[in-house]
């Protein structure tokens, strides 16, 4: 093989021989400070709510639908893992040591740090018109043929393209709108439905999903499918190049396109 | 130094004067208004303090869900407790015919009430739901007597801030604040779903706050203190547990 092993190049070598013909308004800049700062404020929530509502998941690992379900009733399905409660039947003979004090601080205190930071993304992203400009599928992006072009690339595993790096393709994009507009609310409406204070005040909450057990079983699901685009994502990134992604995501300046000269 | 940076200076060091100010303005607000819990310190402080204070901003006069009749539970859950006290048993074996309920601190008329006593009194009921923080949960029909009838009774002064409450076993109390104590579905139930209380889900006297988790909800209430000061209690936390990491307000 004659081709030499792939090196990152320095970042200016890199500015220099890439210019693109595409009118970027700049060839570095590829994420903006906030978009940098709130990805890795909820990347951190993210990773304390997974690990503290797994504690207290264990408490009671099964789940039901409707609005009532305890040990002495039929669980819609549980988890085959023990259970720090003596209480739950799990069939393994010991009981795990009980974490729930400090994991619902925790879940709660970084629910409000998530949501409060989610917030500030998504109005500034409305504001300075990141969704529309770098999210919302552009018309192109709709013809089958640009479509089955992304998903033939992604089932090849192929490297991204150079237009990938400063930008978004379609299934990207459809999946970000999912993850922010649809998973993210809807992890949060279905833990506050979990609240019997917020219940009282808006019993809508709690009501319009089926009761407060498949409020939990939703919570549990949603939660779980945020986890899966997580693997996703990362695997992805990984596969983009897991240097100059990240390096993107920390400093916002890309300098890819050279990386596999 | 530049321009630039010494007007970068001023302005960060006006915004951070500012910044400090506001939290401090909010502090005191939220003091003054009842927006702090007692449990407002340490690592998780701040977010128990956000939550109180927004349900308590949210949720002042809401209700709790009720539900009809048909949706109350075949298969209730009474949860484990550890083994009755031999005193426990004793009161048990004579069907709780001795069994009082004192109502002490901040009141005009300190006094101890018979279940019969409690029992004369205007009797309420609700069909609420029983929520655990493990996640499971029940309806039942309680009844009871509003917790702000019993204040009224003895006279509970108006300065008064939180209503502490025992069970007759070891370590276990709990308070609650007066926007709680005075709620009309704040319940002392002496009866489930128009029998009388069983002893696994808190007879003879439970408790009931069906907007908490029901950890509040202690079982086997014998002592109620009106007071205004959580510190002359444990470790000044306002109940036992924020003693063991768990939140003093279980409403989330």
């Amino acid at each position: 093989m004659s081709t030499l092993p792939s090196a990152p190049v320095p970042l200016q070598a890199a500015v220099a021989t890439s210019v693109p013909a595409a009118p970027l308004a700049s060839i570095t800049a590829r994420h903006s400070v906030l978009v940098r700062v709130t990805h890795w404020v909820i990347t951190l929530s993210f990773f304390a709510l997974v690990v503290s509502g797994a504690e207290i998941v264990v408490s009671h690992p099964r789940f039901y639908w409707g609005e009532t379900g305890n040990v002495l009733t039929d669980p819609w399905f549980k988890l085959p893992i023990p259970s720090s409660r003596n209480l739950v039947p799990t069939g393994y003979g010991y009981v795990l040591p009980d974490q729930n004090g400090w994991s619902r601080s925790l879940h709660f205190q970084t629910a409000w740090i998530l949501v409060l930071t989610g917030l500030l993304y998504v109005v500034s992203g409305v504001v300075t018109a990141h969704f529309r400009k770098d999210l919302v599928p552009r018309k192109s992006d709709f013809s089958w043929r640009s479509v089955t072009s992304v998903v033939a690339h992604h089932l090849r595993f192929e490297p991204p393209t150079e237009a990938e790096a400063l930008s978004y393709n379609v299934v990207q994009r459809l999946t970000y709108l999912f993850v922010i507009f649809i998973l993210f609310p809807l992890v949060i409406w279905t833990g506050l439905a979990m609240s019997p204070a917020f219940d009282s005040a808006i019993p809508a909450t709690v009501t319009l999903l089926g009761g407060r057990q498949s409020a939990r079983t939703l919570h549990f699901l949603v939660s779980m499918a945020l986890v899966a685009f997580l693997f996703v994502h990362v695997f992805l990134v990984w596969r983009a190049g897991f240097i100059s992604r990240m390096r993107a995501m920390i400093t916002g300046q890309t300098g890819t396109r050279k990386e596999r000269t | 130094m530049t321009d630039i940076s010494r007007r970068k200076l001023i302005v960060t060091g006006l915004a951070a004067t500012a910044g400090v100010s506001a939290v401090g303005v909010a502090a005191h607000l939220a003091q003054k208004y009842g927006l702090v819990p007692p449990d407002h310190g340490g690592v998780y402080g701040p977010g128990e303090t956000l939550t109180y204070a927004s349900m308590r901003l949210l949720t002042k006069h809401s209700l709790a869900r009720e539900f009809p009749r048909s949706q109350i539970s075949k298969r209730p859950l009474a949860n484990e407790i550890a083994p009755p006290s031999e005193e426990f048993k004793r009161f048990q074996a004579a069907k709780f015919v001795d069994w009082r309920l004192t109502v002490d601190g901040m009141v005009g008329r300190p006094t101890t009430f018979s279940v019969d006593q409690l029992k004369s009194y205007p009797s309420r009921s609700q069909i609420t739901e029983v929520v655990c923080e493990e996640g499971w949960s029940y309806i039942a029909e309680w009844n009871g007597v509003p917790l702000s009838h019993i204040l009224n009774l003895v006279g509970a002064n108006p300065q008064a801030k939180y209503v502490f409450y025992f069970s007759i076993e070891p370590d276990w109390w709990e308070s609650m604040d007066m926007a709680d104590a005075l709620h009309p579905q704040t319940f002392i139930t002496y009866g489930m779903n128009g029998d009388e209380l069983p002893v696994g889900y808190g007879g003879p006297l439970r408790m009931r706050l069906p907007r908490q988790l029901g950890y509040k909800s202690v079982k086997f209430l014998n002592r109620l203190i009106v007071t205004d000061d959580v510190k002359k209690f444990g470790k000044g936390l306002g109940s036992v547990s924020p003693e063991g990491g768990y939140a003093w307000y279980a409403g989330i």
